[in-house]
């Protein structure tokens, strides 16, 4: 009965199902055979793994940075020596505290092939430097520039908080409303899907000219964009999990004596919180991009923005500890909508598939 | 298993039905116009009276309309021809004085137990004043342990325990019953056929039982109807006047059964029962 929702998602689904690994509950499913594989490590040897690559990445670095200037490369030293110091005194703590033990175990192989990676990364930039420079700055390089930018980060990523959230609340109030219209009433079927058909496919960055025209301000544009990013995912999943309300869940509820406000907010709407919630995460998806296109086009503030101001400098550190931030703030937006969807679709459990 | 709250009121809650030369045809199917059939005549003249308070089951081969007529006297689908009436008043939309249960319980799968036995107050706006009566129901089917439980979580017996609940908790003058023990066990069926039984002495509402089941309808029933295919006709009306509790193998019992499906090879069925 609940299939409905994952068959119409469209290949274009793809921001939401592809990103499991932010899945909050993630952890409660690991794919089989990876997770046999470490169910038969003991938890010690996984919580050494941690140490150890941590160490092996320490020593990376002490050799790369005998290229570098000191006052670049100190604060990686710190930080990994930090994390070093943490993970050795959880090895030792996992021995008393299960909790922890088990949260090492399912966390140690990956952190520890993080670590490594950072430490590969540093390898071929500063070690062999292998990659034209400035173009790939080391990881040590990437968070001199976050540490020493981070009154204008932090003000950016304020920026674009507030820009996407803005675009995003409106997109989903407008594409709700929408969406419930088209789904539910016949006439609204009639005149609004040829208009959704054909003006929701345009990617909403294709609109910049016409935005930058008509709207008395960049943020007014970028917000606006950003709502039409999300308002056509949206409205065509509320519209079709409308639509698609089984007959018989309205049959039942008229010969309980239901009227058409019971039928709609009571009976259609749940029924179609599945559908809906993939249009939220489509649209959440495309308001990302939206974002960052509308920032370095008109706003002059957001992550987006400071991406294209530090490349215009040649200060590509600055750019990937932007691309970092960008990544960590996308996806926890990501996982509090995952966590909202486990929150409201509580009755699906055993259900859901992505 | 369960023992009914305080003593019941044996007021008499039904009401009677009357349904009078009603027909129904559906359109053909959509499909390119080579293809297309002629319209199904799903009933055809059709007409029954049931007392207040009686139970009456219809009894028929598949697609011999007994949804549909289900359907017609809900209020869900209006008669090609023909006239319903409940009590005094001619049937014209569906209503909450009409309780409907389908084979598929179909509970509101967002809701616990819980809220799906209260959906019929909310839907009417009472919630407030009959919330006390939530609790009568849950108790009446048995299901006060699983009040926060969701659906999904439900055995199919415990799900139509439910469902019946939510149809009954409206105090339904008529409650159709559209093969709602079908997909159940022989055992879990007998169980709820006590069920049933016992709600409907307990609140004398007027009971029209769709089942595929002989025994189910000579068990439960005080007149059973049996219908034609094609077009829906009522072939037979037959009274069952055994003395209740029944028992299901005394020898009139038996009997009965013998008569009954007797008459539904005659008519045609291929032991459909
Ligand atoms: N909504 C509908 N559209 C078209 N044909 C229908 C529809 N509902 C029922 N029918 C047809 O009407 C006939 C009677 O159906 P139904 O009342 O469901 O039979 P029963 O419940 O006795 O098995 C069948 O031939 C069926 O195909
Ligand atoms: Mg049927």
């Amino acid at each position: 009965m609940n299939a409905t929702p994952e068959l119409i998602a469209p290949p274009s689904a793809a921001p939401a199902p592809a990103s499991p690994s932010v899945h909050s509950d993630g952890t409660t499913i690991p794919p089989p055979a990876f997770a046999k594989l470490f169910r038969r490590a003991p938890a010690d040897v996984a919580a050494r793994a941690l140490p150890a690559a941590l160490g092996v990445a320490l020593i990376v670095h002490r050799l790369a940075a005998k290229n570098e200037l000191a006052n670049e490369t100190q604060l990686y030293t710190q930080f990994l020596t930090g994390l070093l110091v943490a993970a050795g005194l959880a090895a030792v703590a996992q021995i008393f505290w299960t909790g922890l033990r088990q949260w090492l175990r399912e966390n140690c192989p990956i952190l520890a092939a993080a670590i490594l990676l950072l430490g590969a990364w540093e390898t071929i930039t500063a070690g062999f430097r292998w990659l034209p420079m400035p173009y790939f700055p080391s990881p040590a390089g990437v968070l001199q520039s976050l540490v020493n930018d981070r009154a204008l980060l932090f003000d950016s990523t304020w920026h674009s908080l507030l820009l996407l959230l803005g675009g995003y609340a409106l997109g989903v109030a407008v594409g709700l409303v929408t969406g419930i219209c088209i789904g539910w009433f016949p006439f609204a079927r009639y005149w609004g899907m040829p208009v959704l058909k054909i003006v929701g496919p345009i990617p909403a960055t294709a609109w910049i000219p016409l935005a930058m025209v008509v709207s008395p301000s960049a943020i007014f544009s970028a917000v606006g964009l950003i709502a039409l990013a999300v308002w056509f995912p949206v409205t065509m999943l509320t519209a079709s999990g409308i639509s698609n309300t089984r007959a018989s869940f309205l049959d039942v509820a008229r010969t309980l004596g239901a009227g058409r406000g019971y039928l709609i907010f009571r009976v259609a709407i749940p029924a179609a919180m599945p559908s809906i919630f993939i249009g939220l995460f489509m649209g959440l998806g495309a308001s990302f991009l939206t974002l960052v296109v509308a920032e370095t086009i008109g706003v002059k503030s957001g992550l987006g923005w400071y991406v294209t101001w530090a490349q215009g400098w040649a200060e590509y550190g600055k750019v990937y500890a932007a691309l970092v931030i960008m990544a960590a703030f996308f996806s926890t937006i990501m996982t509090l909508l995952f966590q909202l969807r486990d929150r409201v679709l509580v009755w699906q459990k055993g259900t859901i598939k992505w | 298993m369960v023992t009914l709250a305080a003593a019941p009121d044996l007021i008499a809650e039904g009401s009677s039905l009357r349904v009078r030369e009603v027909s129904k045809s559906f359109a053909p199917a959509d499909g390119n116009v080579a293809e297309r059939g002629e319209e199904t005549r799903a009933l055809e003249r059709v007409t029954l009276s049931v007392a207040a308070g009686e139970l009456v089951s219809l009894v028929g081969p598949s697609g011999c309309g007994k949804s549909t007529l289900l359907r017609l006297i809900a209020g869900l689908d209006a008669p090609g021809a023909g006239e319903l009436w409940v009590g005094p008043e001619p049937i014209t939309a569906p209503s909450a004085e009409r309780g409907l249960v389908f084979q598929d319980p179909n509970l509101f799968p967002w809701l616990t137990v819980r809220r799906n036995i209260e959906a019929g107050l909310v839907a009417r706006g009472v919630l407030r004043e009959k919330r006390n009566e939530v609790d009568e129901f849950m108790r009446l089917v048995g299901l006060e342990k699983f009040a926060g439980a969701f659906p999904h979580h439900l055995s199919g017996g415990m799900a139509q325990r439910v469902a019946l609940a939510r149809a009954l908790i409206n105090h339904p003058k008529v409650l159709l019953l559209d093969e709602p023990l079908g997909a159940l066990d022989a055992f879990t069926r007998m169980k709820m056929q006590d069920e049933v039984l016992r709600l409907w002495r307990a609140r004398r509402t007027t009971m029209l039982l769709v089942t595929h089941d002989i025994d189910e309808a000579i068990y439960m029933s005080d007149r059973i109807v049996i219908l034609t295919p094609s077009p829906g006709r009522i072939e037979r009306i037959i009274a069952v006047d055994l003395e209740r509790p029944r028992q299901r193998s005394s020898p009139e019992f038996l009997r009965l059964r013998g008569d009954i499906l007797e008459l539904l090879h005659f008519a045609g069925s291929t032991a459909a029962a």
